[in-house]
């Protein structure tokens, strides 16, 4: 019997058969895992098995290769905190969805579990809440290999006016540089580099920005999927007036 | 499994596909009903029959029932401007047992789950919006679970009816309830949606 006990995010929960669920959890050492959950559908454990929910599990399979069964304890609930703000709910969907579009199934993660956890402890908190997002899905790209990288012109090598990004290599382009390509490139507001403020229009270009590395590079190494639709749901909930 | 009692093999395979009955439980049930042909067997069978060719959803708000226009839709003095959203048929007669609501239900078929895919246009919610002139509603309250996946369409919904009074259902501890056996989740939103004695 190989068993393992880890904490993780609950991401999502469905039902299989009539008194269990089949959980998907992005854990911080074995990564998203899947494993059932005997009376899952229970009033006793619905609750715990809800999106964001932070748990300690112990998963226990007869060979690496079975689905096997996760046993839950809770840590942390986040659902109550996110229910009643529209801005926290369609943050934590939008986590939950595209961390288990873009993260392979038992592929450990542990940095960025401890940087998806900080981000969930941050719902509810209106103020932070869209600059600490931006700032998850940019961590998001570097940890599955398409880290951006808006340092320098791709093209010059300066460092000033690095206004656009290049949407094929990732890279920053000056404005001087831009030349005829300049319709072609994605904006790269200030955010995006830890400076200037970071309003809410120049987060929500940023957002513009890395939806088209994750949608055009990381979702499409994994395969035909689209954008989750969640994301899109937060993008509307930030730029609503 | 002789030839003999093929017939009642499918329905005992039949019966175990119900929820809340396995294959066992589904065997004694069936035993049962031919003890009892008279009295349960032949009117249960009926029953089926009639309900299998008159059983249809509501066309105005997805409630079951044996006519286009459910009796609850069909009402007048239920037309009170309220339209109580409910996720499944379940919710809704489990509103009704409960006597306190007087106004017309709409039952959305489920909730937005992107892991499922079901999005806004897999759900009754154009016939909602629809119904919002038709009917002269005030108030529409959302009868959602209080999960991620419910809330999120309550908030979907409300988003969706910008120009109406919108309400949802408290969430707290439930009648009964002692807080030391209440998972953290419900404490708070019990906390927060306190009120003054």
């Amino acid at each position: 019997m190989i068993e393992w006990r880890d904490e993780g995010a609950v991401l999502a929960v469905r039902q299989h058969g009539e008194t269990s669920v089949i959980a998907d959890i992005f854990t911080a050492q074995h990564g998203r895992h899947a494993g059932i959950v005997r009376g899952g559908v229970s009033r006793k454990l619905r609750p715990i098995l809800q999106p964001g929910a932070q748990v300690d599990v112990t998963w226990k399979a007869r060979l690496d290769s079975h689905l096997g069964a996760f046993t839950i304890e809770p840590i942390r609930s986040r659902s109550a905190a996110a229910m009643g703000d529209r801005l926290a709910l369609a943050g934590l969907n939008a986590v939950t969805a595209l961390l288990l579009v873009t993260t392979a199934e038992r592929d450990p993660h542990p940095a960025f579990y401890t940087q998806t956890i900080q981000l969930l402890d941050l719902l509810g908190h209106a103020d932070i809440w869209p600059l600490a997002y931006m700032k998850w899905e940019m961590a998001l790209l570097e940890e599955m290999g398409f880290g951006l990288e808006l340092g320098a012109c791709a093209v010059s090598g300066a460092n000033d006016r690095l206004i656009y990004v290049s949407p094929k290599s990732g890279r920053a382009v000056a404005e001087s540089a831009a030349g005829e390509w300049v319709n072609r490139l994605l904006p790269l507001p200030d955010v995006m580099r830890g400076e200037g403020e970071g309003s809410d229009a120049e987060i929500a270009t940023a957002l513009g920005t890395l939806g088209h590395f994750i949608e055009h590079k990381l979702i499409r190494s994994l395969g035909d999927k689209p954008l989750p639709a969640a994301r899109g749901r937060l993008i509307d909930v930030l730029t609503r007036p | 499994m002789s030839e003999e009692t093929g017939d009642i093999q499918v329905l005992i395979d039949l019966m175990a596909r119900l929820p809340g009955l396995g294959p066992r439980s589904a065997r004694r049930a069936v035993l049962q009903l031919i003890k009892k042909r008279g009295q349960l067997l032949i009117p249960l069978a009926d029953a089926m029959q009639t309900v299998g060719a008159t059983a249809r959803e509501c066309l105005n708000c997805g409630n079951i029932g044996t006519t286009d226009i459910c009796k609850i839709c069909e009402n007048d003095k239920r037309a009170n401007g309220q339209i109580c959203v409910v996720e499944d048929v379940a919710d809704l007669w489990a509103m009704e047992r409960s006597g306190v609501f007087h106004g017309r239900y709409h039952v959305l078929g489920g909730t937005l789950s992107a892991l499922d895919a079901i999005g806004p246009e897999e759900l009754r919610i154009p016939r909602l919006i629809d119904r919002m002139t038709a009917e002269n509603v005030s108030e529409v309250i959302l009868a959602m679970s209080a999960t991620i996946d419910g809330q999120t369409t309550a908030h979907y919904i409300a988003d969706q009816l910008p120009n109406l009074k919108v309400t949802s259902l408290a969430q707290g501890v439930p009648v009964g309830g002692e807080l030391d056996y209440l998972d953290d989740g419900t404490i708070t939103a019990a906390l927060n949606a306190r009120r003054a004695l």
